[in-house]
């Protein structure tokens, strides 16, 4: 054992000491010290991860520890992490961090709805860590069921056809990944050879030809359907817009993200030549995904209908990035996978706030609100900002890296599509000032809401965490596209070879 | 004859004895010493359980008309730890004004079955498989009737006896045309005599029909429903996991044994039966209002789940099969639990009566959940590494499509299984079932039951033991 297998012990305490807990207090006392030790943890393996780097580990995966579980299928829990996933468990221990603060408040049930979202983590946490193929597999799925409780006890709306919908078809991604994983498995080794579900080593011997053609479609779509990819895209509204604020800050922040780096772990770097010859088809549909969910957001009313959309849109630019297949572009991904986990938990968590007062999320009820919450106000016009990529935050760097790789392509197909992907720009800054236009600063629509009263404590911790790591990634991008950039390195290996 | 072979069948007998005491017990036991029947049932059937839980070295008796090997101990300790889940659970219903007087007639017929699919599986001749599976059916009948004053009871009886003759009588022909082709009836000189002859197809055909209405594959599923509507619950229970899973056991081993010259046949007709059998029931399952007819739905898709173990004939599914049967169990019988202490305690069956039930039951509720995601295969819980063997042993074998269907299929079983979790968790009623406490018969039970499903799939070494003895085969 070593200490990456904390990342998941650590929600499994958590989720002990909740099941003792008596009231609130305790609940909380448990939240905040575990989530907390989750940042630390996280904040300390990058720097156990760089300082190994600098040492000279050129290690592909780094940590490494090894447990054989089911010895007739070969199949172990295995962990390491390189630059990529410590950038993911860095995201994922920040928005867990700040969930825990957006829920402060949770009426009724609270000691079960943070059992859930526990669990949540340690899936989360635990497909992030891992590297045999049936431990992800596992993680992934752990990470999925809790969803259906935790919006359709917690949610708002219409939370029992929303819960079902998104459930259902994860679960059906992961119907198609499991078909996927099971045909990597099964060619993972040359005839006579023990097969493995080890990534690593099925990276070393190549799958044949006939069978990529088959899996890669299954396990890219399957993985797909989680990032949002057009069109099975269709869970992502509903699902967000019922979520409880901090089930959808951890969704679209951190599980849409799974989706994208399984696409880049297992698809891509599995079956690098079924990617090339494939890669077209799904280039069209990320990239409708990108503008047509950006343009969706452009009719919508409600705040987290909104968002959500330009979730679609942003998570279709991580799957459009992969699908380059170049390094520039791929670091631009995971950038772009980190950037928009941060902003659409700041927005979730700001849209949360916002309706917890005003008990509305249609802008058309709402205007003026600038002057009467600041703070949420300043938070929401930041969050904006990264959003439609002004310099200096975080969303720049990533849409930058990923349009200035894509346009490396010289050939025509390429060129058009990224020409239409980078329209999205212009079109994420349509809806997002009409938003901050519309709810901020307009007149004052409901004189209701002048007695209302800007963030608590809590909030603003919540806040203000999300606002400095984006500011961070903005101010500071080259250390962080250094270490993601030297992890695409084996992809890209795998790619010429 | 040497008498000497009886001591061979070292499972069989102490079940014997276990039975013949119990009946005695209850013809000749003081009102005062009855009192504690239940208790002394369960110790006595226990005991047997341990007693069978040690493998011996493999042997044949009678000159290999009963077989026995160490993969046989795996099954039936499952079987045992199953029936007796299922006795502790039938507490508080024997203990009713009408079942008391009749409780030894339960112990007896259960018995009887278990005896019989003893039997079944170490069968090394068609003779003494027929002799088994019919002790396993007829007995069951009166199982299923034993609330013979209700109507639905009565009446599930009756199916239960007509379609099992049936079913029986069709075995019965092909196995007599069987006979008719190759001249013997032993399975061992079966495998070399069988050459895939028009006759031969059909006679196999006969076969596999009988058995699957013993499984309840569809289309042979009809009486499914209504019978588990009708029997008792705890009859329901026993009809669905251990009769189910023996009779899986047996087909698997008949047709690697008997039949492996015509598997190329065998294994299209499977393939038919499974796509049929998980989607068709799937279907109807969602539409169940009753919480015992939507786990007959479930139990037969799950057999069709079982048979991807069938398909893929080699050793890693006749391992990803047992460990489904014991899964599937443990699932099964801890669903039937909560339904049955419902059921005792308010009558309640139907799905809208379980609205809002977390918040006055939460301990039977949470055990219903896990009990449900494991059916379904949400992982860390144990259904879904049986779920993950069998569509590897079946993938294995390239049926990657099948494996597909399969796993759509699981979506839609998703889909009604959380329609209960749904009802428990998220719907609220201005009645819900008022909050009581189990007898510790039922608690013991589904603790085992949950114990189970939480740690069966994480705890590797229970598959790899399983797998030992599989590879053995």
């Amino acid at each position: 054992m070593n200490f990456l297998s904390l990342f998941v012990a650590i929600p499994l305490l958590m989720m002990l000491g909740l099941w003792l807990s008596r009231n609130m207090g305790q609940i909380r006392i448990v939240m905040v010290s575990g989530a907390s030790m989750l940042v630390a943890l996280a904040f300390g393996t990058l720097a156990a991860y760089l300082s190994a780097r600098a040492a000279g580990d050129t290690a592909e995966m780094l940590f490494r520890a090894d447990l054989l579980w089911f010895a007739p299928l070969n199949i172990h829990y295995a962990v390491g992490v390189d630059g990529i996933s410590v950038a993911m468990l860095i995201l994922s221990s920040l928005i867990v961090f700040t969930g825990v603060f957006a829920s402060w408040k949770m009426d009724p049930l609270p000691k079960e709805f943070f059992l859930w979202f526990c669990l949540l983590s340690v899936g989360v946490f635990g497909f992030f860590i891992s590297i045999d193929l049936f431990t992800m597999f596992m993680f992934y799925e752990i990470a999925l069921i809790p969803m259906y409780l935790l919006i359709g006890v917690w949610g708002t709306g219409r939370k029992e056809y929303s819960a079902m919908k998104l459930t259902l078809m994860l679960m059906g991604g992961s119907a198609l990944l499991l078909v996927g994983i099971l045909g990597i498995y099964f060619h993972s080794a040359p005839e006579g050879a023990p097969l493995t579900m080890n990534i690593l080593e099925i990276a070393e011997n190549s799958i044949p030809m006939s069978a990529q053609r088959l899996f890669f479609p299954l396990t890219f779509v399957g993985f797909g359907v989680l990032g949002a990819l057009f069109p099975f895209h269709t869970w992502s509204p509903d699902g967000h817009a019922s979520a409880p604020t901090s089930v959808s800050m951890l969704h679209a922040g951190v599980l849409m993200k799974l989706g994208g780096y399984g696409c880049f772990r297992v698809a891509i770097f599995l079956m690098p030549e079924a990617a090339q010859e494939l890669s077209w088809l799904f280039l069209i549909l990320t990239g409708i995904s990108v503008v047509y969910g950006a343009f969706s957001a452009c009719v919508q009313t409600d705040l987290k209908y909104i968002n959500a959309y330009s979730s679609v849109s942003h998570c279709g630019l991580v799957l459009f990035a992969i699908l380059m297949l170049n390094r520039t572009a791929m670091t631009g991904a995971v950038l772009q996978m980190l950037s928009h986990g941060l902003m659409t938990a700041l927005f979730f968590a700001l849209i949360g706030m916002i309706y917890g007062r005003t008990h509305t999320r249609d802008i058309r009820e709402m205007g003026g609100l600038m002057r009467i919450m600041p703070f949420l106000g300043a938070g929401y016009v930041i969050a904006g900002l990264a959003s439609l990529g002004l310099p200096g935050l975080s969303g720049f760097v990533a849409e930058m890296s990923v349009f200035v790789g894509s346009f490396q392509h010289a050939d025509l197909f390429h060129r058009v599509l990224t020409l239409v992907a980078a329209t999205s720009i212009v079109i994420t800054a349509v809806y997002i000032l009409r938003v901050v236009g519309k709810l901020l600063y307009g007149p004052v629509v409901n004189q209701n809401h002048l007695a209302l009263t800007d963030a608590a404590w809590f909030e603003r911790i919540s806040v203000v965490t999300l606002i400095v790591a984006i500011a961070a990634i903005g101010l500071f991008p080259l250390g962080l596209s250094d270490m993601i950039s030297e992890s695409i390195l084996p992809v890209i290996e795998q790619l010429v070879k | 004859m040497d008498y000497s072979n009886f001591l061979y069948m070292r499972e069989e007998l102490p079940l014997i004895a276990v039975m013949v005491i119990l009946l005695l017990y209850d013809l000749f036991g003081s009102e005062r010493s009855l009192r504690h029947f239940q208790l002394v049932a369960c110790l006595l059937f226990g005991a047997h359980t341990v007693w069978c839980l040690f493998p011996h070295e493999s042997c044949e008796a009678f000159g290999g008309m009963y077989v026995y090997r160490p993969m046989l101990t795996v099954i039936k300790s499952i079987l045992n730890v199953g029936t007796l889940l299922v006795f502790m659970q039938a507490h508080t219903w024997l203990e009713g004004d009408r079942t008391r007087i009749r409780r030894g007639e339960f112990y007896f017929l259960t018995l009887s079955t278990l005896l019989g699919m003893y039997f079944m599986m170490s069968a090394g001749h068609f003779l003494l498989f027929f002799i088994g599976l019919e002790t396993a059916s007829i007995p069951m009948a009166a199982l299923a009737a034993f609330d013979k004053y209700k109507r639905r009871s009565a009446e599930a009886g009756a199916k239960y006896i007509l379609t099992a003759v049936f079913a029986s009588a069709l075995s019965l022909y092909g196995i007599s045309m069987i006979y008719g082709t190759t001249g013997t009836l032993y399975f061992d000189d079966l495998a070399a005599r069988i050459d895939g002859s028009p006759l031969q197809i059909m006679a196999f055909v006969f076969f596999v029909v009988g058995m699957a209405f013993k499984i309840s594959l569809v289309p042979f599923h009809l009486w499914t429903a209504d019978v588990y509507e009708g029997a008792p619950t705890s009859v329901t229970a026993y009809l669905s996991v251990i009769s189910k899973g023996s009779a899986a056991f047996v087909l698997m081993t008949i047709l690697l044994k008997v039949f492996p010259a015509i598997a190329v046949e065998w294994q299209w007709m499977l393939y038919a039966l499974i796509v049929l059998s998980i989607t068709v029931a799937n279907l109807f399952a969602i539409r169940q209002k009753n919480l015992k007819r939507f786990l007959a739905f479930s139990s037969i898709s799950q057999a069709g789940y079982l048979m991807l173990g069938v398909i893929s004939a080699d050793a890693q599914g006749m391992t990803a099969l047992v460990y489904y049967v014991l899964v599937y169990m443990v699932s099964n019988l801890a669903a039937f639990g909560v339904i049955s202490a419902v059921e005792q305690r308010t009558g309640k069956v139907m799905m809208e009566d379980y609205n809002g039930l977390y918040r006055t039951n939460p301990k039977l509720s949470v055990v219903m959940m896990l009990a449900l995601f494991s059916l379904a295969g949400i992982p860390p819980f144990a259904g879904f590494f049986s779920k993950f063997f069998i569509f590897a042993a079946a993938a294995g074998q390239g049926y990657y499509g099948l494996v597909l269907i399969a796993l759509l299929n699981t979506i839609i079983s998703l889909y009604y299984y959380l329609l209960v979790v749904k009802a428990m968790f998220i719907n609220s009623t201005d009645e819900p079932i008022a909050p009581f406490r189990s007898d510790n018969y039922t608690r013991i039970s589904l603790m085992v039951c949950t114990a189970g499903i939480v740690l069966l799939g994480v705890l590797s070494v229970v598959y790899e033991r399983i797998s030992l003895f599989g590879f053995g085969m």
